[in-house]
């Protein structure tokens, strides 16, 4: 437990401190909100209409983002090299990781939604079940991240490949995602996305772990 | 290597994992598996063409566009459970054919999912006047075939292939644990959006000469499968001796 919350800081903590890219990937996520209006035009109906979306896209895109900074400095210093030998199991250095990459790349998201709320013309009601939705629904975008950032860690270049993994192993989080904040069974979509979370935060941090290990021997 | 306890005679599961061993039994099978798959071909589109009728009433005049649209459409699913296996095969028993396997597979179910959606898209456009309508079972396939294009391009960026075995093994066996959640997934979202699909479900209720034909042609495009899995897994072992033999060659011969 120890070891789970020292790692948990320290990576918080790595994430805030200068070079660290939390608050560039909060004004990124923004941007996308900022700049639909360019493409579409500033139609107030048609925002509200297709905010919903619009948010888990804009999510999407700067989880993917935000993906490689999860493993690849670890794997360079050499820090990951001494987890794998560490007294505690890589498993739980993995869980630990998974955490703190919630913390510092989901939270900021969730805190910034309000100007997404205000930019795209959403009412509280709505703007409070897409807090929920984002809660509910990024733990299981992570789990995800974190196998696809394990898989593609001993790669040169593997930030491309892994945004091209995930995506399709990502349409159920979207799909439940955006059907929690509109339509008419968002109480069970919002079930289902919890759902969704917990099993892929049990079972991510087993494969991702086994995924690090089968890459670097 | 063992001088103290005597050699055990291998069991088949063992002996299937020499890639000499493969070579060699599975050379005498390419020809009558061949010959086999083009007589069946042969057999299947003659019934397609001439003993089965051109239309149905619960399919329409496009009935024979299925003969060619549902094979493809049970290899795509098939391919992918042959790549699971395969990838319990590599990280279970470290099984040395069993990365081969997935390798070789991964092309081929990419093929014949896009051959669905291609003969799906071809029989859509008749039957419900559009290409391409965001159908339960027409969206997952597409999803699957992205997964599959995602496996290939995992394999294509890795030098060292034993290590990119075990990790798109990983991979491989994440997305079957997801493909029922994403077709899950897909139903729900789908029955959210419209009502009832255009498919009619009524399950086998066509007459039989319609049926034996489709069964025909699904026994005779697994067994196309099976023959390109096999010529591949081959052409696999083939150019890891050469690569093998190639940087022997660059060594000077002196790491014999």
């Amino acid at each position: 437990m120890n070891a789970l919350l020292s790692i948990i800081s320290r990576d918080v903590r790595l994430a805030f401190r200068a070079g660290g890219e939390a608050f560039t990937l909060v004004l990124f996520f923004v941007m996308i909100a900022a700049v639909t209006p360019f493409a579409i035009g500033p139609d107030k109906v048609l925002l509200a209409r297709i905010a919903p979306g619009l948010v888990w896209i804009a999510a999407l895109l700067s989880m993917l983002l935000g993906l490689d900074r999860m493993f690849r400095a670890d794997s360079e210093d050499g820090s990951l090299q001494l987890f794998r030998h560490a007294a505690v199991p890589l498993e739980l250095v993995v869980a630990a990781k998974l955490i703190a990459h919630w913390l510092v790349t989901a939270l900021p998201l969730i805190v910034a939604t309000p100007i997404l709320a205000v930019l795209l013309g959403l009412d509280p009601a709505t703007w409070w079940a897409t807090v929920l939705s984002l809660a509910a629904g990024t733990p299981a975008l992570v789990a995800f991240g974190g196998i696809g950032a394990a898989v593609t860690v001993g790669l040169p270049r593997g930030g491309v490949l892994a945004a091209v993994l995930l995506v399709p192993l990502a349409i159920p989080v979207i799909i439940f995602g955006v059907g929690s904040i509109a339509g008419q069974t968002a109480g069970s979509a919002v079930l289902l996305l919890c759902a969704l979370s917990l099993v892929t935060c049990a079972f991510s941090p087993f494969a991702a772990a086994l995924a690090l290990r089968a890459g670097e021997d | 290597m063992s001088d103290a306890a005597p050699l055990k005679q291998p069991n088949w599961f063992s002996r299937l994992a020499h890639p000499g061993e493969f070579l060699r039994w599975s050379k005498p099978m390419l020809w009558p598996l061949g010959i086999a798959t083009a007589m069946l071909f042969a057999i299947g589109l003659y019934m397609a063409l001439f003993v089965s009728p051109g239309t149905s009433d619960n399919v329409g005049p496009t009935l024979r566009i299925l003969y060619m649209h549902v094979p493809n459409a049970w290899l795509s699913q098939m391919v992918y459970a042959v790549m699971a296996v395969a990838a319990l095969g590599t990280l279970i028993w470290r099984h040395p054919l069993a990365d081969v396997a997935n390798k070789a597979a991964a092309p081929l179910g990419a093929a014949f999912t896009a051959l669905a959606l291609y003969t799906g898209a071809l029989w859509g456009r008749p039957t419900w006047g559009t290409f391409w309508e965001w159908d339960g079972r027409m969206t997952s396939t597409l999803v699957l075939l992205l997964i599959y294009l995602g496996i290939i391009a995992l394999w294509r960026a890795f030098d060292d292939q034993l290590r990119a075995g075990r990790i798109v093994a990983v991979v491989t066996l994440v997305g079957a644990i997801n493909i029922p959640i994403i077709k899950f997934s897909v139903d729900w979202w789908q029955t959210l959006h419209q009502g009832s699909s255009v498919l009619v479900s009524g399950g086998p209720r066509m007459a039989p000469e319609i049926l034996a034909t489709l069964l025909v042609m699904v026994v005779a495009f697994t067994l196309l499968f099976a023959m390109l899995q096999i010529v591949s897994i081959r052409t696999e072992i083939f150019r890891r001796r050469a690569d093998a033999m190639s940087r022997q060659a660059a060594a000077g011969g002196r790491t014999a």
